[in-house]
């Protein structure tokens, strides 16, 4: 009998793709029943979305009549990617964002690298001198011309919004988090009355607010930008989902590692930056990113205030007469690009938790 | 032996709620004297050396670490946090740094020693306790024992003059427990006074100057090891003794 139990392998049904099929996609009459009809709706819906997309499409011409309208007509893209990526930013100015794109890109990319040296100095630059850059750069002074914010747009625009509402935002939240959770009344009602009105209201509604309802307040003559209103709109609507994600964190850790902080000495301050959100921010990175991946799609609500992000824009150049009837190819990109976007913060987290895991 | 006061605790009480868990504590440790704490689950003596470095709050009475007395004010609190070290039941290393930034985390921070400095002397330390060559490894890739261990070097890693182990090894697993206790006797004859509460009664008898028995938040019984072992007086000890030996 032992000798035969040496020799037995698992049944041939469990092994190779057959007993994967089996086990995956037929176990029992419902499931290959299920099996079948995704298979049938993926028949009727791959090929023509491919044929669409890229075989009886236009790539190639500069007008409508280029297009043959058999597929998708990416012309109407092509001609208008001046606007969708850089909104009405005088064009021999470009170079000053595709400069800061270039900044951005190199240092992003030395960041990925692993183990290369310096990196806190390449993450020091990129938030404490980069944004400076980035303000002269892209508006202007130190010699260079000054460009209105009512010119800038498009994908540029959305990147500014979304950019600069998730870094601020992420240290505000974290702040809003630990003021909750103070034992000092006064800073945690205060803190839970903030995150909680900007909680409750609806993005559309803060940008409103802070649109037409902020200059009325403030005294004659004094004119913020709008696009910086709509910008402190944004990062404190976002600080306040993150610090609740935050204050998650923090509820989680274990009452030992804030003891023994204590014991060893350190001070509030420290034993939070040292101890407790290295810890607590890692086991929330996924419900970070997730904030974050609603903030950078939120932002296309900015339309409403009469800026044109990304996918305004795009809109916006559909209701041209020379490319009416194109709207389906706009959206199409918008979603495209909005999806790389979301998809490479998405990435980059899962990369973060696996370099962060310690094993526990 | 020199008797330099070290701790005293003067009628300290503290209440849970309700709940009385130290009821009228009074005590002096010397320079150098190992106190061994025993007593039934609940009967305050983690609680006692809680409120030594102040992750517990006394209620009323006194209590001076030396020469400082614990109020509110953070400024002694901390300097008391900087002569007491600590040793939980539960290790409590954090778990995302390294053995060697676990305990060379609070003499950077708090010392503010050099960086090389502090890591040179946390590898001494680590040294002393065995455990060097894990000093790269992560907390949880280490044994319970290893980790007990890498949790008595960060402690001491600030040189306190006082240390309190708060059941060091009751979270342990038996082939463990030995390993940690030898350190803690290494640490006792070197002349650190120490407070620990366990119910190693062994290492009671080999290390004690006193050993006190506490009961409902009081100290029932204060006796050198041979006395209280041969003739304990409270009937509450002696139950208790029958219990555990």
């Amino acid at each position: 009998m032992s000798a035969a139990n040496k020799e037995m392998g698992p049944p041939v049904i469990e092994l190779g793709a057959m007993g994967w099929l089996r086990k995956n996609l037929f176990s029992n009459w419902y499931n290959s029943l299920l099996t079948i009809f995704g298979l049938y709706l993926l028949y009727n819906l791959i090929p023509p979305l491919v044929n669409w997309i890229f075989l009886d499409a236009n790539f190639v011409g500069s007008t409508r009549d280029d297009c043959t309208n058999e597929g998708a007509c990416w012309i109407f893209i092509q001609q208008n990617i001046k606007l969708i990526f850089y909104g009405l930013y005088p064009t021999e100015e470009l170079w000053r964002i595709n400069f800061v794109y270039l900044i951005l890109l190199i240092s992003g990319v030395y960041l990925l690298i692993p183990n290369l040296k310096h990196k806190g100095w390449v993450g020091a630059f990129l938030l404490i001198i980069f944004p400076i850059i980035c303000v002269i750069m892209l508006s202007g002074g130190l010699g260079l011309e000054a460009v209105e914010t009512r010119l800038w747009g498009g994908l540029f625009l959305t990147l500014v919004i979304a950019g600069v509402g998730i870094v601020l935002s992420l240290p505000i939240g974290v702040m809003l988090a630990l003021g909750r959770r103070s034992k000092l009344p006064v800073v945690s009602i205060l803190c839970t009355i903030f995150i909680e009105i900007w909680r409750g209201v609806p993005l559309i509604t803060v940008l409103f607010m802070a649109s037409n309802m902020f200059p009325l307040f403030m005294p004659e003559g004094v004119n913020f930008d709008k696009l910086i209103r709509a910008l402190i709109g944004v990062m404190f609507f976002s600080a306040a989902y993150l610090a609740e994600v935050v204050r998650g964190g923090l509820q989680a850790m274990p009452k030992g590692q804030y003891e023994a902080s204590q014991a060893v000495g350190l001070t509030y301050w420290r034993m939070m930056a040292l101890v407790i959100l290295p810890q607590s921010l890692k086991m929330v990175i996924p419900a970070i990113i997730g904030s974050f991946i609603a903030i950078f799609k939120d932002t296309t609500l900015v339309l409403v205030i009469g800026l044109f992000d990304f996918l305004g824009i795009i809109q916006f150049v559909g209701t041209n007469p020379d490319w009416l009837g194109f709207s389906h190819e706009g959206y199409v990109f918008a979603a495209a690009v909005f999806w790389v976007f979301c998809y490479a913060m998405s990435w980059y987290s899962q990369r973060l938790e696996k370099k962060l895991d310690t094993g526990r | 032996m020199s008797s330099e006061l070290m701790i005293e605790m003067k009628n300290v009480h503290k209440w849970f709620g309700e709940l009385h868990v130290l009821n009228d504590i009074n005590l002096e440790i010397n320079k150098g004297e190992k106190i061994v704490i025993c007593g039934p689950s609940g009967s305050g003596k983690s609680t006692l050396i809680r409120c030594i470095n102040r992750l517990e709050e006394h209620q009323r009475g006194n209590i001076i670490v030396e020469g400082t007395e614990l109020t509110n004010d953070s400024r002694s609190i901390e300097r008391i946090r900087g002569e007491v070290g600590m040793v939980f039941q539960q290790f409590n290393l954090f778990p995302h740094l390294s053995i060697l930034d676990n305990c060379s985390l609070a003499p950077i921070w708090v010392r503010k020693l050099p960086k090389a400095e502090a890591k040179e002397k946390a590898m001494e330390y680590l040294k002393r306790v065995q455990i060097d060559d894990q000093a790269h490894k992560y907390p949880a890739q280490l044994s319970g024992g290893q980790q007990q261990r890498a949790a008595i070097a960060r402690a001491l890693c600030m040189e306190p003059r006082i240390m309190l182990f708060d059941e060091p090894t009751s979270a342990l697993d038996p082939e463990m427990i030995k390993e940690v206790l030898d350190v803690m006797v290494g640490l006792a004859q070197g002349g650190m006074t120490m407070i620990v509460v366990t119910h190693e009664m062994g290492f009671a008898k080999e290390v004690a100057d006193s050993i006190i028995f506490m009961d409902e938040g009081q100290i029932v019984e204060a006796k050198n090891p041979k006395d209280f072992f041969d003739n304990p007086e409270s009937e509450r000890t002696k139950t208790f003794l029958s219990q555990i030996l």
